[in-house]
């Protein structure tokens, strides 16, 4: 008995030895990013590297923050690139010029704030319909939605780009915000939450003459409203994170979002290590500081998924 | 959007004809009608999106895979299966089928494996290190592809990166290698960094799913004298069962869409040309050859089919398990 007490205990110690040599490998990346956007030139040149900053500069956040600039917003009568000969919008007004890394920044938090709202308001509906109405073809649709996750997303990325220049979306953060609202994962998730709604209390909610949108408010928002946080976190950071949707559809540098900002830097400059750091982090900190506040959603998101997936 | 709510119409249409075979025996005609109606305002916004920017796209792509249509305007001829008897011939293109194989056949496997070891090591701790081993995995992919390529770039560069001067430093090479340059270690670099981004999710699920393991019949089994061995082959593993196949077929979708490190880091030199980058590349680079635009839409019909088949295989493989 002692020696298989032993044994474990071994092979226990062992294990939290290997689990955080290789938790620091997996953080290192993360660690490097942060550190080489403060490094000076030498310090990146360096032979021996160095593990940490010997000196900490910002010269790498203000040579990305005045190198290039593109103005605040531009103004245009809408739907007027429908009825001009070159497919251009007509400029109403523009705004000051800002560092085109604050744009990007914007531009993506629009972009996945958008998507996050419009996914959860549809999905939501649509989750609830199929979990809980029995109409007719509602197998066909179903199976329509579990067919399509199977499908590689990528792989509808090229023809969508016909689709969005027929309706003169390129080169717009719309164009990019619709198919992440119409992936059918959410409508997947949203329906597995909703299965658990019980019957009875709609029922009784249709007793007591509530109307079928009031019902929907009133009784099942608030049971469903853990679903709709995880599904809201995994779309905003799945949005974020979306570059080759971005790539494909977006292409001037004012409707960049800071992904396709960093990556253009990284076409740009195969040298300035501390500028290209100094970029990622920039587009890596916001994300990380909503994954680590929301992380429970997250993880149950992932998880809901997952079930009879 | 006008082109999305005719096809919403359309669909709609198609289930109401489909409706008398199941409909249930319980409800009324009236009730029934009812429950369509509203089922159905339910379901509109969120079918518009859904027909409009995946279904359309979808049969868009088949279309033009049987023409020669390019990306700016010009003439479109409908050319049958010629795209795909060239795809077979064309060297390019099995070559990035052959790398994209390569990827998935190491980089799922391991990603499956080491995610399952990680999860036994820690699902059983306390919530806080558990927590935090999880969200260490996880980063590099909450971290974004463009960021995480950004560093692993300088890493393995050939005069600044960390891998040459530690392994020189510690004597390993005498030279420094040129990682995403050499083919004989480009295709390598790039599943190591696909590993590193694609193991957060995997943990997330085997931890859950390890933790919903029946308990009861883990201590029957231990009071019965089985080693732990024993314990995991014999009782947990048939019940994560489904939780590995799911991440079987998420990490095998995931290995073979990988575009953004080949399209940051190698653009699809050095032998790490992948189907994903080349269908990119075809569409959206190769734009003066003509029915480049139909030739890259077969192509992105082939990588479908193929993904389609072997999840299938390994729903069925699972099954007869």
């Amino acid at each position: 008995m002692k020696t298989s007490v032993e044994r474990v205990t071994a092979y226990k110690v062992i294990s939290w030895i290997l689990l955080i040599v290789l938790a620091f490998l997996f953080f290192f990346p993360l660690y490097w990013i942060v550190t080489g956007a403060f490094k000076t030139g030498a310090d990146i040149y360096a032979v021996e590297p160095a593990w940490f900053p010997t000196e900490w500069t910002t010269a790498n956040f203000e040579k990305l923050f005045t190198m290039r600039t593109v103005p605040l917003f531009e103004l245009t009568v809408p739907f007027s690139g429908y009825f001009t000969e070159s497919g251009k919008p007509i400029l109403l007004a523009t705004g000051p010029a800002i560092p085109a890394a604050i744009r990007w920044l914007i531009n993506t938090v629009f972009m996945a704030v958008m998507a996050m709202i419009l996914t959860c308001i549809t999905a939501a509906m649509a989750g609830y319909a199929l979990a809980k109405k029995r109409f007719t073809g509602r197998a066909i649709v179903f199976g329509l939605i579990v067919c399509a996750m199977a499908l590689p997303k990528q792989v509808i990325l090229i023809p969508l780009l016909k689709e969005m220049s027929a309706l003169k979306l390129i080169d717009n953060l719309w164009a990019v915000i619709f198919p992440t609202v119409g992936w059918p994962f959410g409508v997947f998730l949203m329906k597995q939450f909703s299965e658990s709604i019980p019957g009875e209390i709609l029922e009784a909610a249709r007793i007591d003459g509530a109307s079928e949108f009031k019902t929907f408010t009133t009784v099942v928002l608030p049971i469903i409203q853990p679903g709709i946080g995880a599904l809201a976190i995994f779309t905003f950071i799945n949005s974020w994170n979306d570059y080759f949707m971005q790539l494909v559809m977006l292409n001037s540098s004012k409707n960049s979002t800071i992904s396709l900002g960093i990556s253009t830097l990284m076409a740009e400059t195969t040298v300035d290590m501390g500028l290209l750091m100094a970029g990622a982090a920039l587009a890596a900190a916001p994300i990380i500081i909503i994954f680590l506040i929301f992380q429970k959603y997250f993880t149950q998101g992932i998880t809901m998924g997952a079930v009879k997936g | 959007m006008r082109i999305s709510t005719l096809a919403v119409i359309s669909c709609f249409k198609r289930g109401v004809l489909i409706l008398p075979k199941h409909s249930q025996p319980t409800m009324s005609k009236a009730l029934q009608r009812r429950e369509t109606i509203s089922g159905y305002s339910f379901l509109a916004p969120s079918l518009i999106f859904f027909v409009g920017f995946v279904i359309i796209p979808m049969f868009i792509c088949i279309f033009l895979s049987l023409t020669d249509a390019n990306m700016h305007a010009g003439t479109t001829i409908f050319i049958g299966f010629s795209n795909f008897a060239k795809l077979f011939k064309d060297e390019v293109f099995l070559d990035a089928l052959w790398n994209t194989f390569v990827i998935v056949v190491v980089s799922v496997p391991a990603t499956c494996a080491f995610s399952l070891w990680v999860s036994s090591a820690i699902y059983k701790m306390h919530s806080v290190p558990r927590s935090l081993f999880r969200i260490i995995f996880y980063l590099p992919v909450v971290t974004g592809s463009v960021a995480v390529t950004a560093v692993w770039n300088w890493m393995y560069d050939n005069y600044t990166g960390i891998f040459n001067t530690v392994l020189k430093g510690i004597g390993l090479i005498d030279k420094n290698i040129n990682w995403l340059g050499d083919s004989k270690f480009a295709l390598g670099c790039i599943i190591l960094i696909l590993f590193t981004t694609s193991v957060g999710q995997p943990i997330v699920l085997y931890v859950s799913a390890l933790g919903n393991v029946d308990q009861s019949l883990v201590e029957a089994a231990q009071v019965d004298g089985a080693t732990n061995l024993q314990v995991f082959w014999k009782i947990k593993w048939p019940q994560i069962m489904p939780t590995t196949l799911y991440i079987l077929v998420i990490t095998t979708i995931n290995s073979f869409q990988c575009f953004a490190l080949i399209q940051l880091l190698t653009k699809g030199g050095a032998g790490t040309n992948t189907v994903m980058y080349h269908i990119y590349f075809t569409a959206f680079k190769l734009t003066e050859q003509r029915g480049h635009f139909g030739y890259a839409n077969a192509m992105g019909v082939v990588l479908a089919i193929a993904i389609g088949l072997l999840s299938a295989l390994q729903f069925k493989l699972a099954k007869e398990k």
